[in-house]
């Protein structure tokens, strides 16, 4: 095989090669990790995305430990208590700055400009990762978990989860609870910060499109009357 | 309300960014957050630590509340507790052979469903347990060293099934004479209790010794990971539920999402929660399944709002964004 001084590429018809092209036109390294940030991204609300994966980087790092060290660890060392101790808070925080992140999603209507996918990825996370504390709570081996499987089999029972997703079963509510579980919250925050990214943080409402629509105005339509906001020039800082 | 063409160039507005730009550090700020919150949780956990009260015991249930357990054992071998009749996933209502009419019957409605569709049903008995066998019977018969305790329990399956339900009847009746002896042990006053009063009073020594907590789990091999017997059992009884309204956690004290101690438990269930503490949901035999079904549709709900008329416009009627983006009005004026 002869050396030449370029890289070799791949045919350029290749699945391969199609996947990468698609990939840096969708998300550019600019995107990906940008080193600027739209300007009126300056509230406080902007920063509960970033606390609330934080949580999460906290909640996997603390429960792999739990993990290696196994159910007693927990339960008879003073460290073993202090590391579900971290692991219990890190969830609360969790789904605290999620479920304010997601206030300020709503009231910023972040859907808008196709931002859809955006909205109901972050909606899914917090969907999926209630049971996915219930299943932590339910593995606990004391007596919060002795009542909440008790008392939570009914529900289950009822739409008939309960017949393949045993609350009551330890060995099972730990499978879901430290890789099937976690497997798709982890996956679903993934997809949602990579379409964060692609999409950027959703601008203002602009008052002259607020005001078209609600004078009910055909200028809605696009051609209304430059916003500054929108035609300000404006270079990223890159 | 806007129209099609009125959202569809919106969107196109709102789709990219043409302003100006601050700088930005993406890693800088997830290496902050990350350490801002690390060590929040490490202060979080040295000045709160978690609740981890040890599990309730068979054991310990037999040793505080004989009576209770007695009469709860009573109900096992006769087929009344709530597990024996529970239906789905557990087993089969015996005496279910009566059409849905719709209308609470008592016999027809023992599983959930939500008109025609009984999800619970459907899905079949998928963690069979006998109670009479589980609970009571089998784990006698653990111990074959004691002949007067084996011929109790075969005198007590050759019987007919009218005669073993007035033996057991009479005792539970009579356990609401018992006495506590200073040694702990439960006097019942004289009766026609069968071999039952030999059995129950075997299966109370053998818990209170700690036996009964390993011979009802649900495996006989040496390593266990599946609780659904034993904690079935307790659960009939009054151990866990005496011990969770102490601790404030029975259904109507908001039940599940909160835990042992002053901790917040899991708020994020509030709204589950609610549909429980009021009409008809707090009183409905079918109140899982319904609010099971409202929670469905208000997560599909939260999930498609983007889509839902009415809903995704009140960002813009309530104008909250105001105030999230006042620097960047104020910039504009």
């Amino acid at each position: 095989m002869s050396a030449t001084t370029e890289p070799p590429r791949p045919a350029p018809r290749a699945w391969t090669t199609r996947l990468r092209e698609r990939w840096l036109e969708e998300l550019p390294p600019e995107k990906l990790l940008p080193d600027g940030q739209p300007s009126y991204v300056s509230s406080w609300i902007y920063v509960l995305g970033v606390l609330s994966l934080s949580s999460l980087v906290v909640i996997i790092a603390t429960g792999t430990i739990l993990a290696l060290k196994g159910p007693n660890w927990w339960h008879d060392t003073g460290l073993g208590h202090f590391f579900n101790s971290m692991h219990l808070w890190a969830v609360e925080l969790f789904f605290f700055f999620m479920v304010v992140h997601l206030w300020g999603s709503f009231w910023t209507a972040a859907w808008r400009g196709g931002r859809r996918r955006v909205w109901m990825t972050g909606a899914v996370t917090f969907l999926i990762a209630i049971p996915c504390a219930l299943t932590g709570y339910v593995s606990q081996q004391n007596f919060d978990s002795q009542w909440i499987s008790t008392q939570a089999k009914d529900a289950m029972n009822s739409v008939g989860i309960g017949a393949f997703f045993n609350l009551m079963n330890f060995g099972q509510m730990y499978s879901y609870h430290v890789f099937l579980l976690p497997l798709a919250v982890v996956g679903i925050v993934g997809v949602h910060l990579l379409l964060v990214r692609k999409h950027g943080v959703v601008p203002p409402f602009e008052r002259d499109l607020l005001a078209a629509v609600a004078a009910g105005s055909a200028d809605a339509d696009g051609t209304a009357a430059a916003s500054p906001a929108v035609h300000t020039d404006g270079e990223q800082s890159a | 309300m806007m129209t099609r063409a009125q959202r569809a160039a919106e969107d196109e507005r709102y789709r990219t960014w043409k302003g100006p730009y601050r700088p930005y550090d993406i890693i800088k700020e997830g290496t902050i957050a990350i350490t801002v919150i690390a060590i929040l949780v490490v202060v979080l956990a040295v000045f709160f630590s978690s609740p981890d009260e040890r599990a309730v015991t068979v054991k310990q249930w037999a040793r505080t509340m004989p009576v209770n357990f007695l009469q709860t054992a009573a109900g096992e071998l006769d087929g009344t507790t709530e597990t024996a009749i529970y239906g789905p996933p557990y087993n089969n209502y015996p005496n279910d052979v009566s059409k849905d009419s719709g209308a609470y019957d008592g016999l027809d409605d023992y599983t959930q469903h939500l008109w025609f569709i009984h999800l619970q049903a459907w899905l079949g008995v998928a963690h069979p347990i006998n109670t009479a066998q589980d609970f009571v019977i089998n784990p006698l018969r653990t111990m074959p060293q004691q002949p007067a305790l084996q011929a109790a329990i075969d005198r007590y399956q050759a019987a007919p099934a009218r005669q073993q339900q007035a033996w057991t009847v009479a005792y539970t009746s009579a356990l609401n004479k018992a006495q506590l002896t200073a040694s702990g042990a439960v006097s019942l006053p004289s009766g026609s209790y069968g071999p039952v009063s030999e059995m129950l009073g075997e299966l109370l020594t053998f818990a209170r010794a700690g036996g009964l907590d390993g011979a009802i789990l649900n495996s006989s091999q040496l390593y266990q990971t599946d609780y659904t017997k034993a904690l079935m059992f307790l659960a009939d009884g009054n151990a866990l539920a005496a011990r969770a309204q102490a601790e404030h956690l029975l259904g109507n004290q908001w039940g599940m999402m909160n835990e042992t101690g002053s901790y917040p438990g899991q708020v994020w269930l509030w709204l589950y929660t609610f549909w429980y503490q009021i009409r008809p949901f707090s009183t409905s035999t079918n109140a899982d399944i319904d609010v099971m079904a409202i929670m469905t549709v208000l997560s599909l709900g939260l999930v498609l709002i983007p889509f839902i008329p009415g809903i995704r416009d009140i960002p813009r009627r309530i104008p909250l964004y105001r105030v999230i983006w006042r620097n960047h009005y104020r910039s504009l004026s």
